[in-house]
């Protein structure tokens, strides 16, 4: 592998790990506030699950001569961070968190699927197995965007207005890395923009069967800068709170 | 968290008058054979009530006993520790759900049993009315205030109505990783820099007086109810559960070299049970009638959660919308 390869891999694994770890971390604030005992517990289900891959993925950046996962995660500051600003929003109300969680995993099952295609080895086994836990996720989504978009007159009405302001946010997700073309000429990845257009149709196929309307997409302005470290205020803040014990003293064994 | 059967007042038994002389003999005699009580089963109206409270307590105590925790998942330093306390948490919402529904057997709905929470007409676990300040106190609710509820749920677990042990079996099950957990995160602090030893000292200091109240009051000042023995609603003494917890963990706090806020502490080694300071029981009952440092806060997280996702529990009753699979 080159040197810029490598730096590339790293860039397309910091950015999926990061997002994995910032939403985990907003599912894991669901834990006593949801709406019903089985949210709560299915949120922080979701939320073990995408730590877990954020942590695999970090390890797998160790490897490649990056500092442990518990430094890279607690120690960064928020401009060193890759994730998509969408994952970065404060959960706001359940529909919020419901239409990010579906957006967002409809994203990522697709995106992990790509991936055990990756010319990158350790990439493609790790992918299988992330694959099998967010079909999950998509599951527990689609489900309840099926749900409450066609339940009542609030439930649709909720739900119409997270997903018109989440979707310029949604479209940042698939903002192309700096060194986007190197990664899919490696075979690392397949690249954002194809991604993106089978997001688009899932997204579709999904709505289509509830009571919500898509605008035109090309209304739509993505939300971009995450993928390059700039982010919305949200961030630094979940940030702090996060590394609050580990500051302490970075030296100890916690 | 948290186990039954510490939160009992007085209860009136007259309604024992008016129940049927066989039928009660009957039920008396099944339960003494050691069977357990099924939901379709005769049992007495004071039964049903006394199981009712207990259980829902219990549940109550599992939800609210997430929030201090709750709070340090956010913060747990480190993947390992972050991921295991996620975990752990989630059991205890687990455990809530799984109680909810062994008390739904004796008629009660749980959307009742958790308005009588948030409008503080049921009691939950004194403990969780006082602050978690720091991850030391984190890591004492996972080991400590866990290891006194499963001192209180084994003896629970062998009580005479079937729903609610076996509901138990399963918690006692997942409470002994909570256990593993909170010690192992207390080793790395004990073992860990001065500063690290300094928080759990402190988390020991201020915690000792609720996890002493925890078991309930004095059994020479509680109100000794026979019949609930007898029913093997009530499974031990409040004192007898405590003593079995100073038992257990005192040596272990010792051995870790952390000192206990109480110059009384001591095993007695002619009546082999512990000596200790008479904790201050007015402290107790000023805090379970609403007087504690977060019961409000508490209850008001509680009553939030529920006003904003009533939307959401609307939507799912509306005809339109089937059941939704919960994702476990
Ligand atoms: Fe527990
Ligand atoms: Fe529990
Ligand atoms: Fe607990």
């Amino acid at each position: 592998m080159s040197e810029e390869q490598a730096i590339a891999l790293k860039e397309l694994l910091y950015k999926i790990a990061d997002d994995q770890l910032i939403l985990g971390h907003r599912n894991s604030e669901w834990t006593g506030f949801g709406p019903l005992l089985e949210e709560d517990i299915a949120f922080s289900s979701m939320a073990q699950d995408k730590i877990g891959q954020s942590y695999a993925l970090y390890q797998m950046l160790h490897h490649a001569g990056e500092q442990a996962p518990d430094t890279v995660a607690f120690m960064r500051h928020a401009d060193q961070f890759h994730n998509c600003v969408l994952v970065e929003l404060p959960n706001g109300e359940y529909d919020f968190s419901l239409i990010r969680h579906f957006l967002f995993d409809t994203a990522e099952a697709l995106r992990f699927d790509m991936l055990t295609r990756s010319s990158f080895e350790p990439l493609a086994d790790l992918a299988k197995k992330i694959k099998g836990e967010l079909r999950y996720h998509t599951l527990h989504a689609n489900t309840w965007i099926k749900q409450l978009g066609n339940a009542t007159p609030e439930s649709i009405a909720r739900l119409q207005t997270s997903l018109n302001y989440a979707l310029p946010y949604a479209l940042g997700i698939f903002e192309p890395s700096p060194n986007e073309n190197i990664i899919m000429d490696a075979g690392f990845f397949q690249g954002e923009a194809s991604l993106q257009a089978e997001w688009q149709s899932r997204v579709i196929s999904i709505l289509e069967q509830t009571q919500l309307n898509l605008p035109d997409w090309k209304t739509v302005t993505p939300i971009l800068g995450g993928r390059i470290g700039k982010h919305s205020q949200h961030l630094q803040p979940l940030l702090d709170e996060m590394s609050e014990v580990f500051k302490i003293d970075p030296t100890a064994e916690w | 968290m948290y186990g039954g059967g510490n939160t009992f007042e007085g209860i009136k038994t007259d309604s024992l008058a008016q129940e049927d002389p066989i039928k009660l003999a009957e039920f008396e005699a099944r339960i003494a054979r050691g069977e357990k009580i099924e939901p379709a089963d005769w049992m007495p109206a004071l039964y049903r009530k006394q199981l009712i409270r207990m259980i829902e307590q219990h549940a109550h105590s599992e939800i609210i006993g997430a929030l201090p925790e709750g709070t340090w998942i956010t913060r747990a330093p480190g993947f390992k520790r972050k991921l295991a306390l996620m975990a752990k948490v989630q059991d205890e919402v687990g455990h809530a759900q799984l109680l909810y529904s062994a008390a739904e057997t004796l008629g009660k709905t749980r959307e009742e049993m958790i308005h009588d929470l948030i409008t503080g007409k049921s009691k939950y676990s004194n403990i969780f009315n006082y602050p978690a300040f720091t991850w030391a106190d984190a890591c004492f609710i996972s080991w400590l205030v866990d290891a006194g509820a499963i001192v209180n749920q084994l003896a629970n677990a062998k009580g005479s109505y079937g729903p609610y042990c076996r509901a138990l079996d399963r918690i006692c099950a997942e409470e002994s990783f909570h256990l593993k957990y909170g010690h192992h995160c207390v080793i790395f602090l004990a073992t860990g820099t001065q500063k690290q030893r300094d928080m759990f000292q402190e988390a020991i200091n201020r915690w000792w007086a609720p996890m002493m109240h925890f078991f309930g009051p004095a059994d020479k000042i509680s109100a000794h109810t026979q019949v609930l023995m007898n029913w093997k609603v009530k499974m031990a003494t409040n004192d007898d559960t405590r003593n079995q917890f100073l038992d257990m963990y005192v040596p272990k706090i010792w051995e870790l070299g952390f000192t206990i806020p109480d110059p009384a502490l001591k095993k007695n080694t002619d009546t082999g049970r512990w000596d200790y300071t008479e904790p201050d029981w007015e402290e107790f009952k000023r805090v379970i009638n609403g007087g504690g440092p977060c019961n409000e806060e508490r209850l008001a997280v509680r009553r939030i959660a529920e006003e904003r996702g009533k939307w959401v529990r609307e939507a799912l009753r509306s005809p339109k919308a089937s059941y939704v699979m919960p994702l476990a």
